[in-house]
């Protein structure tokens, strides 16, 4: 009989109640008695010197509680990095300061220079249009390879130059890689774009800063996927409040995809006024703030070279990249293009020797930071792009090139530092063909043709790490934060529960899940337990969310308090029936005890742990309550097998998704329609970043896409009914649940598959196209297709879409 | 958005002499009137409403001509052109969303004469007039380039007329993100003649393509079309959806497809 409830079944998420009938709790529906608001004067040009700033007339204004500029903060630190990465040569990355308002110069559109707060929104709106910042300007740096030629004008006066660091991994294989690739029957070489996202979470980004004069105690309300980070990040290093006086409250919060990890300046602003002002401060960003505000994702370009030996197999891969760090390093920054994306070069591939280069460049640009995926996207993309590529020079089927290639014995020790422990990609990849139907794709094609469109199937296999990860591992790696999750179960006096977990939901469904994980444990029903999350007062330190790390790692945290809270309840409830502990069992909500009819009820038991009467008081306290904090021993691994079917107008370059298929191996799975739902989402992102999603900046650093006039979104009618597989399971070998996570699989390895579905079409059409840059949008399509027909007939190698070989990812249509 | 004075005349008379304050502006919808306040991009003294003016409002057909009140919505013009102009009930159809659509109007529309805008297209290639407060503009002489038209300062676009063709339709090709056109061609075919009007490809606004309304008049088929060359892309809009030379290609396609499906 099928359950109805705890690990494997699907109850409907129970917070979608408030969420779908405006009941949820955001931090712009926070509105503090005596709360004064805040406008931000940002800069409207890339890079410029800031002589000074002109006050008076704003301040004269009405309402106009007091202006604030750079010099209010000084003694205030700046927004910290939280990762620092060392260079090929030993040396530590560059790390420019990141002041809280612009000191000196101005450094990208949309630079805080300025904060008027006054009484209304209205006032500080009218005020800041007083504000008269006096800025010489400077030449932008966009281009990412010009930013790091000689001479090249800088970012940071103070550092020797835009380059971040220069990274190498692994170094000792560098010399064998350059080797390998000499002496192979066949190299593969592209160069590709990986294109700049603007993340769009629907709830722009808001903090409210209050501040106690009786206790001396700060809260920070703020839009984050993780409160207890900031905390820490803003306490200690920007605003030195020690943490036992401030509170981060994370509540409702409408979608983060990363960009809602990072410390921000409006939350230390926010914080500091609240304390200066003696009153609440509210900062609300508008949609037009969050294009040029919040961090940004990808921007890399990227040179891939792929050895084959005689028989096809992979021999080695090259890689060099130069990733967009923006004005200023956010908070993980320099993590993602290194060992969120080195680490994953080997992706699901037994090739024996890897060699990746990252060079990190400063630009006047919006930071770049995690979005989701971070890193792994990327390292996906160029892998499975280029072994399509690959296997259309050799002539094979690109399946064929992966099966021949696949890992295929675990635990498998990477060349890329990483040891996967557990996978079998020729199962996903079986599935993935049974559900796509490939067998009868040369028929729809056929079907195709006939109406004038070009048909083509893509594929793209991924592995990812999750669950991000062992303290010890990433503090090696460079890390300034350990990163464990943390968990309390507390039982109350009649049975019920509240779990108060470090990680963070902002659309994941913890409320539902985490609640079937202990349901399921104890043998309770999962509206006995509360889960409670998103505020440093109620919760364990957590690290918060992201990189799919929720029910591996924070997930393993509320079973290990779990297990903790059995074990004891099995000490009294061992005591209550005068049996040996070790003889109780804990089934469907009662203690029994093993062999005999003796049984007592968890309400029961819970009871006598408050009312200890009847107890064993010389051995255990009362009470029922613990905490874990887990540390995972490895990343963990979900793999999965992607297939994207395309009709490609050839007449207009508009591509049409008719298809779109993943077939996942997520280890176990808790609540599998919450899972097909991160699924679903992720495969929007990422076909939005394969066909129409693109942050673009003109030479002169301004942001040209920023509006949803310029920054095309995906919509439901954009896409097909996907269909989502994730019946093959190897699970995580690691951690208690077999969980690996799923929330970041969807776009990571979509964007591959569209753009191979893409190519494939074109190919079959006659259009001798290997390669074009994201978005595949229409215009594009179309030019590469042109250039190939001019190409055509002057036995010229096949035609490049448009040239990607220059350091901009950016500013081409 | 900056604070402004409000007025919803209900007649055109006392309209025009609302629209007589300084630095006052007509409101049709509002559909891009309204985001640009809100930008503080536009900061108006005055919002004169049209939107209670009952004689602006409603479709009728008078023989082959159909009238359109100002103040109409695409909605309206949607549902009340079904039977007898499929081809523009068509094209206010797929004018932006269904909130968009019961708010915008086409008064507002063809006043505003956004180059990548539907109802210019389908009022130049209907062979429309533009009806104001004080005298009837025909089409051609009414949009005058990306966002010119005739109109004098205060005066309202009270009603367009068109022509009903024999046989029409609009072929639009979607900008990725704003979903206005990139490029999207009208054609109408009326007994005595062919015309073409094409929207989001010039940096002139809306245009006619003569050579191909030449060709069509002739020979009412997507080969005629196919046989003209490329019109030429220089005055087209470049930017990052598309290149001149696209936006140029596209004309020829849409106007193909829209003969094919006419």
């Amino acid at each position: 009989m099928p359950k109805d409830g705890g690990i494997g079944t699907s109850p409907k998420r129970r917070e979608d109640i408030r969420f779908l009938s405006g009941t949820g709790r955001y931090t712009d529906d926070i509105n503090l008695h005596g709360q004064a608001h805040a406008v931000f004067v940002r800069s409207d040009v890339a890079h410029g010197r800031l002589n000074g700033i002109d006050t008076e007339a704003a301040a004269a204004m009405p309402g106009v509680i007091r202006v604030f500029t750079a010099r209010d903060f000084e003694g205030c630190g700046g927004v910290p990095c939280g990762w620092q990465i060392t260079s090929r040569d030993g040396s530590v990355m560059q790390e420019p300061k990141h002041p809280i308002l612009a000191e000196g110069k101005v450094r990208h559109v949309g630079d805080p220079i300025a904060v008027v707060v006054a009484e209304t929104l209205a006032q500080a709106r009218d005020a800041a249009e007083a504000v008269m910042p006096d800025i010489e300007e400077l030449p932008a740096v966009v281009d990412m390879k010009a930013a790091v030629a000689e001479g090249s004008e800088k970012v940071h006066d103070d550092l020797t130059s835009n380059l971040c660091y220069d990274w190498g991994l692994v170094e000792d294989n560098r010399e064998a890689v350059d080797r390998a690739i000499k002496d192979a029957a066949h190299v593969t070489t592209l160069e590709l774009v990986n294109n700049r996202m603007v993340a769009n979470p629907m709830e722009p980004r808001v903090a409210v800063g209050d501040y106690a004069a009786h206790s001396d105690e700060s809260t920070l309300y703020t839009t984050s996927q993780n409160p207890h980070v900031i905390r820490l990040l803003m306490g200690a290093f920007v605003l030195n409040i020690p943490e036992h006086k401030l509170r981060v409250v994370a509540p409702d919060v409408g979608g983060g995809f990363g960009t809602k990890i990072f410390h921000y300046a409006e939350e230390a602003f926010c914080t500091f006024a609240a304390r200066a002002l003696k009153r609440p401060v509210k900062w609300t960003s508008t949609r037009s703030e969050a294009f040029m505000s919040d961090a940004h994702g990808r921007d890399h370009v990227t040179k891939i070279e792929l050895a084959l030996d005689a028989e096809n197999n992979f021999t080695a891969l090259r890689t060099e990249t130069y990733a967009n760090m923006g004005a200023y390093l956010s908070t993980f920054a320099p993590s993602v293009p290194t060992w969120l994306h080195g680490t994953l070069m080997a992706g699901n591939y037994k090739t024996p020797l890897v060699y990746v280069n990252v060079k990190a460049v400063f630009t006047n640009t919006v930071p770049v930071d995690a979005y989701r995926g971070a890193g792994r996207p990327e390292a996906t993309y160029q892998l499975e792009r280029i072994v399509d590529k690959a296997a259309r020079e050799l002539g094979v089927s690109p399946i064929e090139l992966r099966r021949q290639n696949f890992i295929t014995e675990f635990p498998y020790q990477t060349p890329v530092a990483v040891e996967y422990d557990t996978g079998d990609y020729h199962a996903t990849m079986d599935k993935l063909l049974e559900i796509t139907d490939h067998a009868g794709f040369e028929a729809r094609a056929e079907e195709s043709k006939r109406n004038g469109k070009l048909r083509g199937f893509g594929i793209a296999h991924y592995i990812e790490a999750c669950g991000i990860a062992p303290s010890n591992l990433v503090g090696q790696l460079g890390a300034r934060a350990g990163l464990y999750e943390s968990a309390t179960v507390r039982v109350n006096a009649t049975g019920s529960l509240s779990v108060m977990t470090g990680s963070h939901s902002h659309g994941q469904g913890h409320e539902t899940t985490f609640a079937q994980v202990v349901a399921e444990m104890i043998g309770i029903d999962a509206d006995q337990i509360d889960i409670v999350h998103g505020d440093t007062a109620r919760t364990p330190m957590g690290m918060g969310t992201y990189g799919s790390r929720s029910i591996a790692v924070g997930g393993s945290a509320v079973v290990r308090a779990a297990e903790k809270v059995i074990n004891k309840a099995k000490k009294i409830a061992a005591h209550l029936m005068e049996a040996s502990e070790g003889d109780i069992e804990l089934k469907d909500g009662q203690f029994t005890v093993a062999g005999t009819d003796k049984s007592v009820a968890w309400g029961d038991v819970t009871l006598a742990a408050y009312v200890p009467h009847n107890y064993p008081l010389e051995e255990i306290e009362p009470g029922l309550e613990e905490t874990a904090f887990y540390d995972p021993a490895n990343f963990t691994y979900p793999s999965g097998g992607y297939g994207c079917e395309v009709e490609v107008d050839p007449e207009t370059g508009h591509v049409e998704v008719l298809g779109f298929a993943a077939a996942d191996d997520f280890g176990n799975v808790v609540n599998p329609m919450i899972v097909e739902g991160q699924v679903h989402g992720g495969l929007a992102q990422g076909i939005g970043q394969a066909l129409w999603e693109n942050c673009v900046y003109d030479a002169d650093g301004q942001l040209l896409s920023a509006s949803y006039m310029d920054y095309a979104m995906p919509r439901s009618t954009d896409l097909p009914m996907f269909k989502v597989d994730h019946s093959c399971v190897t699970p995580c070998t690691h951690n208690p649940l077999g969980v690996k996570g799923c929330g970041e699989a969807g776009a990571i390895g979509s964007p591959p598959a569209v753009v191979n579905a893409v190519l494939d079409a074109l190919n079959r059409g006659g259009h001798a196209v290997d390669h074009i840059d994201m978005p595949l949008s229409p215009a594009r399509v179309w030019a590469a297709m042109e250039a190939a027909r001019a190409n055509m007939g002057a036995a010229q190698p096949a035609a490049r879409a448009q040239e990607t070989a220059g350091g901009r990812s950016v500013g081409t249509p | 958005m900056y604070d402004f004075d409000y007025d919803r005349p209900g007649t055109i008379q006392d309209a025009v002499a609302s629209l007589k304050a300084e630095e006052a502006i007509a409101f049709s919808g509002g559909q891009t009137l309204m985001p640009t306040m809100k930008q503080r991009l536009a900061m108006p003294s005055k919002v004169v409403s049209l939107m209670g003016i009952e004689e602006m409002k409603g479709v009728r057909l008078e023989g082959s001509e159909v009238w359109i009140g100002g103040a109409t919505t695409h909605a309206t013009v949607q549902r009340e052109l079904a039977e007898s102009y499929p081809a523009m009930a068509s094209l206010a159809g797929r004018i932006g969303d269904p909130s968009v659509r019961s708010r915008g109007t086409i008064g507002g529309s063809v006043a505003n004469n956004d180059p990548s805008a539907c109802y210019p297209a389908g009022t130049l290639a209907s062979r429309g007039v533009i009806v104001t407060d004080r005298r009837e503009v025909p089409a051609d002489e009414f949009f005058q380039g990306m966002f010119m038209t005739a109109l004098e300062e205060g005066e309202i676009v009270t009603a367009v007329k068109m022509q009903v063709p024999e046989r029409a339709h609009y072929a639009k090709f979607i900008q990725p993100a704003s979903r206005f056109p990139l490029t999207a061609v009208f054609v109408a075919k009326f007994a005595d003649g062919v015309r073409v009007a094409v929207t989001g490809a010039s940096e002139m606004g809306v245009f006619r393509w003569h050579e191909a309304e030449e060709a069509l008049s002739s020979s009412f088929d997507a080969g005629a079309v196919e046989a003209l060359a490329t019109p030429d892309g220089t005055d087209m809009i470049s930017d990052l959806h598309g290149s001149g030379a696209y936006r140029a290609h596209l004309v020829k396609v849409m106007t193909k497809r829209a003969v094919a499906a006419a």
